[in-house]
């Protein structure tokens, strides 16, 4: 009950002050709405590439080749075994005539082709097509499948796949890095914002320790202060970041460049950012609050 | 029974002046002690180390049984809720009411509401300031203001008030005022040390005086035998 009272009396006071203080609020604000801007702008930018590694990285498939005289009975020991290996997502097979009927229809000159054979003259190999859990062994994996009797070929666009992992991969870790870093550049700007606005009241904070307040009760309202801050500090972020990226993504309808790399859906991905934004500026504007009042609570 | 005992006090800035040198000092519970001296003399650091704003160098010096030499500075706090301090600036917070000013102290130890009500309307009516409860500090005279602070130190039913020159600021018969007030305060039980200059005040409160001179007490006058001597060095 008492914890309850003091928390609601630092609230009310929280926003009282933050009113009464309005022209520093506002720059702590600012400080915090301009580098929430840019943390969003950064956090859309690797939300879509990590979308786009992905879905090309679920994209990728070994394709095996069987051999023509295959047996039954070896076929389906490739299976199994390929099924053993501790890197398979899934193992599915495509008999000959499957994929005769596809390219049948994908073109006429296949179909007239085609027809010429019998089943049995066919050049065409059954295959299965393999997804992998881990996509940078992949290398390893088609090794494996490769000396298994009864597969002739193991393909899966060797060298392009380890290019674009590689860059994928790189590209991923540069804009998580360029998030955290920005993430701490605006703890760093909020914190010394802050330590202006408390300049100004240090005397507040000298008549606080003079009364009895511990250096628990002088903290609390100030981080209380820097929380809303925060708070209010993501409002514009959030809204730009809702309606700029909805219309970045009808503009391009979904895709961008080409049709192989697609947007992430705006639902639910906007509430994931604005929850995101909401919760580092929120953050960052009670540890800068709590950094910048330490300096004062030295009796 | 003494509620404050200096044990061989010492005080030595960190720029190499001592401001107190070897003092000892016994104070009786319920007591009104003026400290009187020159500028200088150590009378502020004297009163600064009884609430634990300046450390001693050596020495002990117990407030209510507790050494206050030893406390740390995160524990600080336990002995400034046992004491009111009042200064010459007032130090009011101006963005708040009277009401606010004197609720602050009591707020942060998160009393019910009710109860922080009635402790601060009584201090008000104490110091005759309940009707200005409303008001802002920059709407009172420096009189009302140094009430309002004398209220917020009381609030909290302490032991001790120090006063480090109450009427520094003020006009004679505004002085005058002030000193009902603490006197009142006095009456209720509350031991007092004042800091002061004005030897008038002195004079006619005929209070037990210590006379401080370079950081040890010149001359310890028991109450009533203080007769404007001794302090012609002063502002």
């Amino acid at each position: 009950m008492k914890a309850f009272r003091i928390l609601s009396r630092n609230i009310r006071d929280a926003a009282k002050s933050v009113f009464r203080n309005f022209s520093l609020s506002l720059a702590s604000i600012s400080c915090i709405t301009i580098t929430l801007i840019v943390v969003a702008i950064s956090s859309i930018l690797s939300s879509n590439v990590n979308n786009f590694a992905t879905l090309v990285e679920k994209d990728v498939t070994i394709v095996v080749f069987l051999d023509l005289d295959i047996t039954d009975q070896t076929r389906q020991n490739v299976a199994d075994s390929i099924r053993l290996l501790d890197n398979i997502e899934s193992v599915t097979f495509k008999s000959k005539s499957e994929i005769a009927n596809e390219m049948k229809e994908s073109s006429k000159e296949f179909e007239s082709a085609l027809s010429n054979w019998t089943e049995e003259e066919s050049p065409i190999q059954d295959t299965y097509l393999v997804k992998v859990e881990d996509i940078e062994r992949i290398g390893e994996t088609a090794k494996s499948i490769e000396k298994m009797k009864g597969v002739s070929i193991v393909k899966y666009g060797e060298g392009m796949v380890e290019q674009l992992i590689s860059v994928f991969d790189m590209v991923r870790k540069i804009t998580v890095g360029m998030v955290i870093a920005l993430i701490i550049v605006t703890a760093f700007l909020i914190s010394n914002t802050i330590k202006i606005t408390i300049f100004s009241r240090r005397r507040e904070i000298e008549i606080m320790r003079l009364v009895g307040a511990s250096n628990i009760n002088i903290k609390i309202p100030f981080m209380m202060e820097g929380l809303f801050l925060g708070i209010l500090g993501s409002i514009i972020p959030i809204i730009a970041m809702i309606y700029g990226y909805t219309a970045l993504y009808e503009h391009f309808d979904g895709k961008m460049f080409s049709p192989f790399i697609r947007l992430i859906q705006i639902q639910p991905f906007v509430y994931e950012v604005s929850l995101f934004l909401l919760l580092v500026g929120a953050l960052v504007g009670m540890i800068g609050s709590w950094r910048a009042v330490r300096k004062y609570l030295k009796i | 029974m003494d509620i404050i005992r200096f044990q061989h006090v010492k005080k030595q800035y960190k720029t190499g002046v001592t401001a107190i040198h070897d003092l000892s000092l016994n104070i009786e519970k319920g007591d009104f002690v003026f400290i009187i001296g020159s500028t200088g003399c150590g009378k502020s650091t004297l009163v600064k180390m009884i609430y634990r704003a300046e450390k001693p160098t050596s020495g002990k010096i117990l407030v209510g049984g507790i050494n206050v030499a030893k406390l740390r500075d995160s524990k600080v706090y336990k002995i400034r809720r046992k004491i009111g301090v009042v200064f010459q600036d007032f130090q009011l917070l101006s963005r708040s009411t009277v009401y606010e000013n004197v609720a602050f102290a009591l707020e942060i130890f998160g009393l019910p509401k009710a109860e922080i009500h009635s402790k601060v309307i009584k201090a008000l009516e104490l110091v005759g300031l309940k009707h200005k409860a409303k008001n802002y500090p920059n709407q009172l005279s420096g009189g009302e203001q140094q009430r309002v602070a004398i209220a917020r130190a009381i609030v909290n039913g302490p032991k001790l008030l120090i006063c480090d020159e109450p009427t520094g600021n003020l006009d004679k018969n505004t002085s005058v005022e002030i000193m009902t007030v603490l006197e009142e305060i006095n009456k209720l039980g509350t031991t007092i040390i004042m800091v002061t200059h004005d030897t008038d005040i002195v004079n006619r409160m005929k209070k037990r005086v210590i006379l401080l001179d370079s950081g040890r007490i010149l001359k310890d006058y028991e109450k009533g035998t203080y007769k404007n001597e001794g302090i012609q060095n002063t502002k």
